[in-house]
């Protein structure tokens, strides 16, 4: 195998600290820490989006780089945490079942993705094909973190998570998305993002948790 | 080109400024003539557009942002016109739900502000030619109902507007990630970037993708996008989120939002077909059989009106998909014709339970008895819409249905028998449900109310119209879509 390049290097560097941020992620049980870890993945993904533009010479990833720091770095967490204080979720730990074997199962998910991408990874003739495989598993920790958790912080983290490995995809696979569709994307993200804070003041009001397990009213099998 | 453009302007705009007046006016009385008003300008507005498809085949718009032809020109229509009926039906429901303490005027304004938001989306999604902006609309057609569905702020539907969002949210995430690998495949075969996406430059050179590209992202996208057309198993929150908001919503949901859902999966399936040949019609026709198969098993077991009328939804989708998916020009012609019949007679459905509801103060059909003694209007519309969904004829549906049966016959024979015993269990279980509702004594108490039947007369006069003769416009419609879709004309 050739030696890579200087570039090639910082980009697996970089897109195994963004998997590395998806499984501390299901790590954490508290909600201040896990937002500010979604908070340094959204840094993480702008850095390497800077990165592949600089040296691809694709200006409008320098855009897009600015919408992922200003939206998923800055802004939603801020969000995030102002709507912790005030709700007082500070200080809840959550307490998922089998945490080690979710753990396991991520990592065994991140190996699928490897076999999922390999079609994609032949034809690629970019040098950020290697990576491919990452942002897949970055999509799919998300999800994993919306059916193993029953916080809706958690959830709503799980949901941006998957944002951001849409995005990173996008990035490696094809450097970027035509400028309308991000711009497009990145107003329906900020859009979920507002509705979700409201949400979470409706659940409270409606159920005094935010605690998805207790929303199981709708239920086939009930009279 | 002049034309086209002149006509699509104001079908897109004036709804979008429809959001932005209702958002301001939307609260007060007048605010449901407003919504009349400015619905009854899109309705225009699409069939001028219509007109002049008819005339030039297809348009390519704005430079190339927008593509209309015959297969989205009449979804067009469909949507501007249910989306007429139901704002009549809904300024006096709304009016009725403020007289009731259920909203205040706050919610009125949002709730005003979001139908227009939502039709808008819609129309959006069915007349971009942009792949990417596809997706971004349906995904803003999510957002504009998803605080719809828990208006009432009940914890139920509080329950079932998270539930919808996380899902569908989830859902269109894979839509996207097929999105990007279709855009991938693209790139190869299409050497100006801001155009790899756009659906006429891709389907001139469909046969040029890459297959192994191709297969993953349909994958990805009818997952995606398959989650919002409400297939099994990914349809846990389709009840929920039709039951659960204000009725006028249900009947636009169930009515609108699953066609759109289901056209951007035909688009695709247009798009990956030269190249993986018959796997993406097998994929859409299993799962279409299996969402077939099971919804008509649950009807059997609902206990709420609008949950029943949810999963005839899901049972009448999976039949499309399942049409769409066989290929064949007699099938596709009649999943076509479905999907017009089917939201007409939907959206009539939700309106007569919507009425129901109001009269008997529940959603439990056990406690909705007699509604012919007590109020003729809404229990015939109940009744015939039933029965024209269950497909009897000579109701539109009636004909959809069995042409979609002879198509089965003549293609995967076999597969006719699990259709018609589906068919018979779908019947057995809405009559069960709806002969109770609708016959015998009223139940004590009940207020009456100020049923405005005509989306509901309209509404099923125009499906019986279709199940006697379809007309020579809506027919040639429907053989260009065909051939769009399929290659060849059904006869």
């Amino acid at each position: 195998m050739a030696t890579l390049s200087l570039y090639g290097q910082s980009i697996l560097v970089l897109a195994s600290l963004i998997l590395f941020t998806s499984f501390a992620l299901l790590a954490q049980t508290r909600a201040l820490p896990l937002i500010r870890l979604f908070a340094w993945q959204g840094i993480l993904l702008a850095v390497t989006t800077a990165l592949v533009a600089w040296v691809t010479h694709q200006p409008h990833l320098y855009v897009s780089a600015l919408l992922t720091l200003g939206l998923k770095a800055l802004l939603i967490p801020w969000l995030l945490i102002r709507l912790v204080n005030r709700l007082g979720l500070h200080n809840e730990v959550e307490n998922p079942k089998a945490n080690a074997l979710v753990l396991l199962g991520a990592a065994a998910l991140t190996v699928f993705c490897y076999e999922i991408a390999l079609p994609i990874m032949r034809l690629s003739t970019l040098l950020t094909r290697n990576v491919i495989a990452v942002s897949l598993a970055v999509v799919l920790l998300g999800m994993l973190l919306i059916i193993v958790r029953s916080k809706a912080v958690t959830q709503v983290v799980g949901f941006m998570c998957m944002e951001n490995g849409l995005f990173f995809a996008a990035v490696v696979a094809t450097y970027g998305m035509p400028m309308v569709v991000e711009l497009g994307v990145a107003f329906d993200v900020l859009i979920a993002a507002i509705l979700f804070g409201l949400f979470f003041l409706q659940i409270r009001d409606s159920i005094d948790s935010l605690d998805i397990d207790r929303l199981s009213r709708l239920r086939e099998t009930d009279e | 080109m002049s034309s086209g453009a002149a006509l699509l302007a104001p079908l897109l705009l004036v709804p979008l400024a429809g959001v932005i007046i209702l958002a301001v006016l939307g609260h007060s009385r007048r605010a449901g003539w407003i919504n009349i008003g400015i619905s009854l300008l899109t309705l225009l507005a699409s069939l001028g557009l219509a007109a002049v498809v008819l005339e030039k085949g297809h348009l390519l718009i704005g430079g190339g942002m927008f593509y209309i032809d015959a297969f989205n020109v009449y979804l067009l229509v469909l949507t501007a016109f249910v989306g007429l009926t139901t704002a009549i039906f809904s300024r006096a429901y709304m009016l009725d739900e403020m007289a009731h303490g259920r909203v205040n005027t706050k919610r009125l304004q949002l709730y005003h502000a979001m139908y227009q938001g939502f039709l808008f989306t819609m129309l959006l999604a069915l007349s971009t030619n942009n792949l990417g902006i596809l997706w971004v609309a349906m995904e803003g057609a999510t957002l504009a109902t998803v605080m719809l569905v828990s208006l009432y702020r009940t914890p139920e539907s509080v329950e079932a507007a998270w539930k919808y969002f996380i899902l569908c949210g989830v859902g269109i995430a894979q839509a996207l990630f097929g999105t990007v690998l279709l855009f991938f495949a693209a790139e190869r075969v299409v050497h100006h970037r801001d155009r790899a996406l756009w659906w006429n430059v891709l389907y001139a050179r469909a046969d040029h993708l890459d297959p192994a590209v191709m297969s993953l992202a349909f994958v990805f996208l009818l997952v995606g996008y398959g989650t919002k057309v409400g297939l099994v198993p990914l349809h846990n929150w389709l009840p929920d989120a039709h039951s659960e908001g204000p009725t006028p919503i249900s009947a636009v949901l169930s009515g609108l939002l699953l066609n759109v859902a289901l056209y951007a999966l035909v688009r695709i399936k247009m798009l990956a077909d030269p190249t993986l040949g018959a796997l993406p019609g097998e994929l859409m026709m299993a799962f279409g059989l299996l969402s077939f198969l099971v919804a008509v098993f649950f009807l059997h077991r609902q206990r709420d009106i609008k949950r029943l009328y949810s999963y005839s939804s899901i049972e009448h989708m999976g039949l499309m998909t399942f049409g769409f998916g066989l290929g064949v020009p007699l099938a596709t012609f009649a999943a076509l014709l479905h999907m017009t019949v089917h939201s007409l007679t939907k959206s009539a459905l939700f309106v007569s339970a919507g009425h129901a509801i109001h009269l008997a103060g529940t959603q439990s059909m056990e406690r909705i008895r007699g509604l012919i003694r007590a109020e003729p209007t809404v229990g015939w519309g109940l009744l015939i819409g039933t029965v024209a969904i269950a497909g009897f004829p000579p109701f539109g549906i009636f004909t959809s249905e069995f042409l979609l049966l002879l198509a089965t016959l003549q293609s995967w024979p076999w597969l006719t028998l699990p259709l018609l015993a589906g068919l018979l269990i779908a019947l057995a279980g809405l009559l069960r449900h709806v002969q109770p509702m609708v016959y015998g004594e009223p139940m004590a108490g009940w207020k009456p109310v100020r049923a405005n039947v005509l989306p509901v007369a309209v509404h099923l006069a125009l499906v019986l119209w279709l199940g006697l003769a379809i007309p020579v416009i809506l027919a040639h419609w429907f053989i260009h879509a065909t051939i769009l879709i399929s290659g060849r004309s059904p006869w």
